[in-house]
């Protein structure tokens, strides 16, 4: 079994780029094309461990991409991308090797709806960790817990709201214990009084330390958590910073724009 | 807290219900008393011939005739009925057929009982060793090492089976294993030991059943002598099995991304089913054989197996394909994310839900395969259709074609309505669990 962000203290605070300069994410000169068109250019990223980083931009400009290369839901065709020292090419060990020290949550929940909610966390455990049944159901139940969500354990994914599927999702993924968690727009696909729930287990998770990834527009969340903010547009990353800096003091034009419109309401 | 209920409907009256059912206007109320008429007409008439005027004991045709010209001649049906139900199979070799089919039912019987463990195994354990077993039983003659290896894993996997059921139901939910390590004293053993115990514990009784075996052989019965509703249940039986499976493997390889595979797939489907099934018989009959060389005889019976089974798994594999097209990719995206590779991701998480979409489909073709079995008939196998055909041409009984034509279409209509009932329950227990 591995506990490996149960026994760490929660870190409130950002991290200090000092002490964790440890590297969990690393891209250089990524491309990636759908067919003709270019989604991803020269991406270069780095991404220390322990970092959160929410990504925005405006549709269409590559950050779901962006997050889907990290765990090989989408092959890149250009550059490197190295996850906690694994190097992302055709071989399937290595993306094996990655994907179980990544995890994702999808705007779309995608649990798996002819299971119930247990059997979704405990799936992955029992077939890829070799785990017997009860120990994988004690470790889901935990993470159940952790989102608040333990009492409906025995009921199908259909019959829970977008909130309380979405609080599985994540119990799915953490219950693999992963490094790092992909967040692919968590928050999009809920109705508004859902996503404090959502957002309040996020954050809890960004205070224990997890290395996280966040696409997203919930620029709330971004001032709490993020360490870092990166803005994206037409495939390339136009902008970097802190949230402090990003949201007071956007250098480029088109960053100005998409804050003005994005925090006009 | 307590939900409130819905007002319960009131039970109506017989003449009530009539009323409002049946005669509730002027077009209804014809409707009915001719609806009335056309059953009553259609049921007396069956009644008059059949049950009234039918026939049961006569030593020919004529004397049917004779005594009553409209009524049905029941007597060939039970003179030939035997023959009907084995073909020409020896009378005195017919225990084993029936020997068969009773231990496939009680092999089967576990998967349908409730508190009994393990269910996936007694499946597959069916499908692995059963065809052997049977195969041998059907068949006989002189078996090599290998058959009789394989013949005694059958039965030691059925008696395995079959005990644990019983301990499964009588013994509340207790599997077999835990039972017999129990009475070895090893319930508190480690895990490996636990393991190494039940294996030297099969390997014995398989050794036992091996050499009890070794003296016995069942005296051999040629293909060419099985027929009637034996020789239908073989091949649709067979062909019902492996398309399931082969379809799978079909529409999986028609998704590959390797173009090599996908190329034969697709064109291996797209052959089979643009040809007619009773032209694939006849080249597998009569074509095929040309290819072979000089003196080499092929099983005919075989031929046809290998015939049906490639044409059923063909249009399978389309049914399939449109089952998995139907599950969003999402489902295939997030069983990759949590590290499942690509067989765990479709047996675990596509399959399940796809089949649950296909079951209609796949019964409905499951039913047409069974009845499009009796096309066999035509290249010279004596199938149900054939020996209630072959009725009519026996001189005792020249030109009874009604009756026994009748008897078969009762035969087909109780397994097809078996199957498509049976369909009906398995989308309502599989689809219980997951109401959107």
């Amino acid at each position: 079994m591995n506990d490996a962000h149960e026994g760490m203290e929660p870190v409130a605070g950002r991290v200090d780029s000092a002490a964790s300069s440890e590297i969990a994410i690393r891209m250089t000169g990524m491309n990636k094309w759908f067919d003709d068109f270019h989604v991803l250019r020269d991406i270069d990223l780095q991404v220390r461990q322990g970092e959160r980083i929410v990504i925005c931009g405006p549709s269409g400009s590559g950050k779901s991409t962006l997050i889907r290369c990290i765990n090989r839901l989408e092959e890149h065709q250009q550059g490197d991308i190295t996850v906690n020292g694994v190097t992302l090419d055709n071989n399937l060990k290595h993306i094996d090797q990655v994907r179980s020290e990544v995890g994702m949550v999808f705007q779309s929940f995608n649990l798996f709806p002819h299971l119930t909610v247990l059997q979704n966390c405990t799936l992955a455990l029992i077939w890829v960790r070799k785990m017997a049944k009860t120990d994988a159901e004690e470790i889901a139940m935990r993470y159940l817990e952790r989102v608040r969500i333990p009492e409906q354990a025995d009921k199908y994914p259909g019959q829970l709201s977008g909130g309380q599927q979405q609080r599985v999702a994540i119990a799915r993924a953490l219950a693999m214990s992963p490094k790092i968690m992909l967040f692919d727009e968590p928050t999009s696909a809920l109705d508004p009084e859902m996503i404090k729930e959502v957002l309040d287990v996020m954050v809890d998770l960004a205070e224990s330390g997890m290395t996280m990834l966040v696409v997203s527009h919930e620029m709330g969340f971004a001032r709490q958590v993020a360490d870092r903010i990166i803005f994206m547009d037409e495939g390339q990353i136009v902008e970097e910073n802190e949230p402090e800096e990003f949201f007071h003091n956007p250098q480029s034009d088109r960053t100005k724009l998409f804050l003005s419109q994005i925090l006009s309401h | 807290m307590a939900a409130a209920l819905p007002p319960r409907t009131p039970r109506l009256g017989p003449v009530r219900w009539l009323r409002d059912n049946l005669f509730s206007s002027w077009t209804n109320a014809i409707l009915t008393v001719v609806s009335l008429l056309i059953i009553y007409w259609a049921v007396s008439g069956i009644w008059e011939w059949g049950i009234a005027g039918g026939m049961w004991t006569a030593e020919n045709r004529r004397e049917c005739l004779d005594a009553n010209p409209d009524g049905a001649c029941w007597a060939g049906v039970v003179v030939w009925f035997n023959t009907i139900l084995y073909g020409s199979y020896p009378d005195a070799e017919q225990w084993r057929i029936d020997l068969g089919f009773i231990v496939l039912a009680l092999w089967m019987a576990p998967i349908w009982l409730p508190r009994v463990k393990g269910k996936t195994l007694i499946g597959l354990s069916t499908v692995a060793f059963y065809p052997f077993l049977a195969g041998y039983l059907f068949a006989g003659g002189e078996k090599g090492l290998f058959m009789q290896a394989m013949v005694s894993a059958a039965i030691v996997c059925f008696l395995y089976n079959s005990a644990h059921a019983l301990i499964g139901v009588f013994a509340g939910g207790r599997t077999l294993a835990a039972v017999l390590l129990q009475t070895a004293g090893l319930h508190a053993a480690p895990e490996k030991t636990q393991r190494n115990a039940l294996l030297a514990f099969l390997a014995a009784s398989f050794l036992a059943v091996f050499l009890l075996q070794t003296g016995w052989t069942a005296a051999e019965v040629s293909w060419t002598k099985w027929g009637g509703l034996f020789l239908t249940l073989v091949i649709s039986g067979i062909g019902i099995t492996f398309a399931l499976p082969g379809g799978i493997i079909l529409a999986l390889g028609r998704r590959s991304k390797l173009p090599i595979i996908r190329v034969v797939c697709v064109g291996f489907i797209e052959i089979f089913r643009s040809v007619p099934l009773i032209t694939i018989l006849f080249m597998a009959t009569t074509m095929f054989p040309l290819f072979l060389p000089e003196g080499f005889v092929l099983n005919k019976l075989v031929q046809v197996i290998v015939a049906v089974c490639l044409f059923s798994a063909c249009y399978m594999a389309e049914i399939v394909r449109g089952g998995l097209q139907a599950i969003p990719k999402g489902q295939i995206e997030a069983a990759q994310a949590v590290g499942l590779g690509y067989w765990k991701a479709m047996g675990l998480i596509v399959m399940p839900q796809a089949l649950k979409f296909m079951i209609p489909n796949i019964v409905g073709n499951l039913i047409g395969l069974l009845k499009d079995t009796t096309l066999v008939s035509i290249i010279g196998l004596f199938d149900l259709l054939n020996i209630l055909q072959a009725v009519s041409r026996d001189v005792p009984w020249r030109g009874l074609h009604k009756e026994p034509l009748f008897l078969g279409a009762t035969i087909f209509f109780v397994l097809c309505y078996a199957m498509s009932r049976y369909s009906r329950h398995l989308e309502r227990t599989l689809g219980g669990g997951q109401q959107r």
